[in-house]
């Protein structure tokens, strides 16, 4: 090792970045091994999302009867049209960064996607949309086994995860990926400078190279510590990008900004994971397409609407592909407390360059006793299975064969949103 | 300390923060079962820490203006940890530490329902200067090894998780059944043991348990101080026919909590809570937590264990002070395979180090960016089920984060280091050897002791100068601390 040494002082703490010899940038490795160099960024919604206030069927008189207090008017929707079940739709007033990629075709909103008896449980449900099936909720996850897939050796920064736990979807077997939560921070540093800076980070790095047979509890940690002593430098130069537009100033959108950064640098992973919470929304929802919800939607969609004006803007749009989802919907009526209590199925968002825009699936009517509902009409039934989503994901974006990632075949049902 | 019977260092590692110095010499003439009874018996103990901090020879805490940790978040954080680097009471604030992530609130959510000043207060405030029901942190420490079934009841009304769980806007017009799902799920039985329909029976069972604004009481992060919200039963609100559960409710085996008048309907939240804290499964739950917390997260939770911690919890009548001691005199507690088998929590790494790296010149406020960094913020959990555990503290991101504070801590001690290292110090040998004695680590293979002494020299051949000390002993301590033998306790 060596190549590259700059030291900086942070906090009376000399910081030490140093060069990787090896050879680094994945995009070099995965031309080499004949690979496409297609990237899919899962942007996460945590809490479960109100679809309903997400997609709007702002003619549906039910709408207005069940959520007197939530309920967006139908003036302020940004209106997307009709589904083939002819539900007229609008999205959020907030989600206009959303609405303009739709009317550019490339935003697909896929309806009432789900599974059979939907878990109600936030940590259930995010480890099943995890494994990608309703009865396992530990061991590894669909983007994990779709890593296990590539060709080895694998580059340590093949996936990259914005958050600080690994998610279920990306746990995988024999695939390890790197959480840059904070990419700012995420550099080396020593009490000393200078020589006996790079001394000690040589030491840890023998340290962690310690294969500690016997104590895989141990091997593992020490793994997480060799993988970030060999992602060090390429995470700072993505952090060093410039991007071509303002990004809000909020975790979700710089986290975005990072992976522009990371896009754009030719750093090469195929996946990113970004997420953004606060979507169990219990209490106080807000109405007239503002308050707390409203704020949600603003975040996503302008996040989201800068990430994809950027990527754009740098010519790499036809090579990204983004997916949007929650662990679950919410309850078609408003409680109590001018909020939703957990749900049922929900919309997910697929967009980019390559992708073929527009409403898919049915939207629920949700006047009582309508067979678009379930649980005595308080929640949304699915109708597309959301592993259908991943099956054209994996088969038609990255060009693998989603039958043995996903332990089954939901091609079948999939749709055709590229 | 290594210094230590290995026995009272695993037991001070597991029921404590580790030990510093000062620790090691009230432990040290001290017989296992002593120590045992030292910790759990800790009313024996002064409660004094609070009073000591601003004082010598402790860690610094430092704020803006007046340090306020009744209303003051990042105070009330310092203060948290101040008391576990120096609380002649570990095992009590060890188990606040467990009961602030089984029952896991988030200021961030209080703070946008009532402002920073009363999100704060309700967490963190300590009876005494200010008006106002305790913060919830303050329950976590009274009924650290009391009774479960008392301290679930006072949870169910406590201010904090009324509106974390929006107990606050449960009615009978509409319930609420946020905390009536999260009470069986995560406080109680759990996944399996409970239905849908007795989730919207138990939003039905608490609907009017609100809270009730004092005078002077608003939302406002500048408000009054001495203003509060308390827990109210309000009876025009609860919703009083009768509820159905697919558990026992009574013990005559009745599903069913009766239809009560509206002025008696408390009694159906207390009905539901002797239910879930006296079923089988929660005290199968605990004890599996218990043995993940205090025993090994390595080794699946041996049945037996799980059996008989769950029978003392039910035949103690849900005391948890007889199920700790029983884990932690338990033959697999005490079994040397167990030592470091378990992951230290961001906090409990950090106070452990610096136990045994120094706190001199150090404040507790450049602990806080750090332990967010290595996704550990207290009185900040992910969401209601806690902090993911385990291993899955550990990634790229966060192990950086350890290392990086480990960096930060050595650079802070590094005069007080060299200071105090200098007699053994004189020769590369003896100030290994010391800092191993010092910094505890599970068992070092010898290709990362030799890593070690291959960094102690290569600066050259050792004098033992206090140039060289004040680089060698701070950049030993960085490794030390920064290694992943340091990361299990």
């Amino acid at each position: 090792m060596s190549v590259s040494r700059r030291i900086f002082i942070r906090d009376g703490v000399a910081t030490v970045t140093l060069g990787l010899a090896a050879p680094s940038f994945l995009s070099a490795i995965a031309q080499a091994q004949g690979l496409p160099n297609r990237r899919l960024v899962v942007v996460y919604l945590g809490g479960g999302n109100d679809s309903l206030n997400t997609l709007i069927g702002y003619r549906d008189p039910a709408y207005y009867s069940r959520r007197p207090s939530i309920a967006v008017p139908a003036g302020q929707v940004l209106q997307v049209g009709t589904d083939a079940s002819g539900q007229t739709l609008g999205l959020h007033p907030r989600l206009a960064g959303l609405a303009n990629i739709f009317n550019e075709g490339r935003l697909a909103l896929v309806q009432r996607t789900g599974y059979p008896n939907s878990s109600r449980s936030h940590f259930e449900a995010s480890d099943v949309w995890g494994t990608a099936n309703p009865q396992m909720v530990t061991g590894s996850g669909w983007l994990g086994r779709y890593l296990d897939t590539l060709p080895r050796p694998l580059d340590a920064l093949t996936a990259w995860n914005t958050t600080g736990d690994t998610p279920r979807a990306l746990v995988s077997g024999t695939s390890g990926v790197p959480a840059i939560q904070n990419s700012t921070t995420y550099t080396y540093a020593s009490p000393n400078r200078g020589a006996a800076a790079l001394q000690e980070r040589a030491a840890a790095q023998t340290m962690a190279g310690n294969a500690a047979a016997s104590r895989p509890h141990l091997a593992y940690v020490n793994s997480t510590t060799r993988g970030a002593i060999e992602t060090l430098d390429r995470v700072a130069q993505a952090q060093a990008y410039t991007p071509t537009v303002v990004y809000p100033n909020n975790g979700f959108a710089q986290s975005l900004r990072t992976v522009a950064g990371a896009i754009v640098k030719g750093i090469g992973s195929r996946v990113y994971w970004v997420q953004t919470g606060g979507y169990d929304t219990h209490a106080g929802q807000g109405g007239g397409g503002a308050g707390a919800y409203g704020n949600l939607m603003g975040t996503l969609g302008d996040g989201v609407g800068a990430f994809y004006s950027d990527i754009r803007n740098q010519g790499l749009a036809a090579d990204t592909t983004i997916v949007v989802f929650s662990e679950f919907s919410r309850r078609i009526s408003e409680n109590g407390s001018a909020g939703t209590d957990h749900g049922a199925a929900g919309v997910m968002m697929v967009l980019g360059g390559s992708v073929r825009g527009g409403l898919y699936g049915t939207a629920p009517q949700l006047s009582p006793g309508n067979p678009t509902l379930e649980n005595n009409s308080g929640d949304i039934r699915y109708e597309t299975d959301f592993r259908s989503v991943y099956a054209r994901l994996l088969d038609q974006w990255f060009g693998v064969n989603s039958v043995p990632i996903l332990n089954g075949d939901f091609r079948a049902g999939a749709p055709a949103i590229f | 300390m290594a210094q230590l019977n290995p026995d009272i260092d695993h037991l001070l590692r597991r029921a404590g923060f580790g030990a510093s110095a000062a620790d090691a010499a009230t432990f040290r003439d001290m017989s296992t079962s002593a120590a045992v009874a030292h910790l759990v018996e800790y009313e024996g103990r002064p409660d004094d820490v609070d009073a000591r901090i601003g004082r010598p020879d402790h860690v610094l805490v430092t704020t803006k203006d007046a340090f306020t940790p009744d209303i003051d978040i990042d105070d009330a954080r310092q203060r948290w940890l101040f008391r576990m680097i120096h609380t002649r009471r570990p095992l009590q604030e060890k188990m606040a530490l467990f009961w602030h992530n089984h029952f896991a609130t988030a200021y961030s959510k209080l703070a946008a329902d009532a402002g920073t000043l009363q999100g704060a207060k309700m967490l963190a405030h300590k009876p005494g200067v200010l008006r106002g029901p305790q913060g919830q942190i303050e329950l976590f420490r009274q009924y650290a090894l009391g009774n479960f079934r008392n301290l679930l009841l006072e949870v169910a009304k406590d201010p904090a998780m009324l509106v974390w769980l929006d107990g606050q806007s449960n009615t009978k017009a509409k319930p609420q059944e946020n905390f009536g799902r999260e009470i069986m799920e995560l406080f109680t039985v759990g996944v399996g043991y409970y239905t849908e329909p007795d989730v919207y029976a138990a939003a039905r069972v608490f609907t009017g348990w609100n809270l009730r604004p004092s005078a002077n009481y608003t939302n406002d992060d500048y408000g009054d101080m001495n203003a509060y919200q308390e827990f109210v039963y309000n009876a025009d609100e609860h919703e009083s026919s009768a509820k159905t559960f697919s558990f026992p409710i009574y013990s005559n085996g009745s599903r069913t909590i009766p239809e009560r008048s509206v002025s008696q309907g408390m009694q159906d939240g207390i009905d539901l809570i002797n239910a879930l804290a006296t079923h089988p499964e929660t005290a199968r739950r605990l004890a599996r937590k218990f043995w993940n917390f205090f025993v090994s997260e390595i080794h699946a939770p041996d049945p037996l264990f799980v059996e008989q911690a769950a029978a003392v919890y039910l035949q103690n009548g849900t005391e948890i002070r007889p199920v700790v001691r029983y884990v932690l005199t338990s033959p697999w507690f005490i079994n040397p395979s167990m030592r470091y088998a378990r992951y230290a929590w961001p906090v409990e790494y950090v106070t452990r180090a610096i136990k045994e790296v120094g706190w001199q010149n150090l404040s507790l406020d450049r602990v806080r960016s750090p332990l967010a960094n290595m996704g550990q913020l207290l009185f900040e959990p992910p969401n209601v089920a806690g902090w993911h555990l385990g291993a899955n503290w550990f990634s790229t991101g966060t192990m950086l984060a350890r290392m990086n504070f480990a960096a930060t801590l050595a650079s802070s001690q590094k005069e007080h280091l060299a200071a105090s290292l200098a007699e053994e110090g004189g020769t590369s040998q003896g100030l290994m050897t010391a800092m191993l004695e010092r910094v505890t680590t599970a068992p070092l293979d010898s290709a990362p002791q030799q890593a070690l002494m291959t960094y102690l020299l290569a600066g050259g051949s050792w004098t033992g100068n206090t140039e060289q000390l004040n680089t060698r002993a701070s950049g030993l301590a960085r490794l030390l601390v920064g290694c992943s033998e340091y990361q299990l306790i």
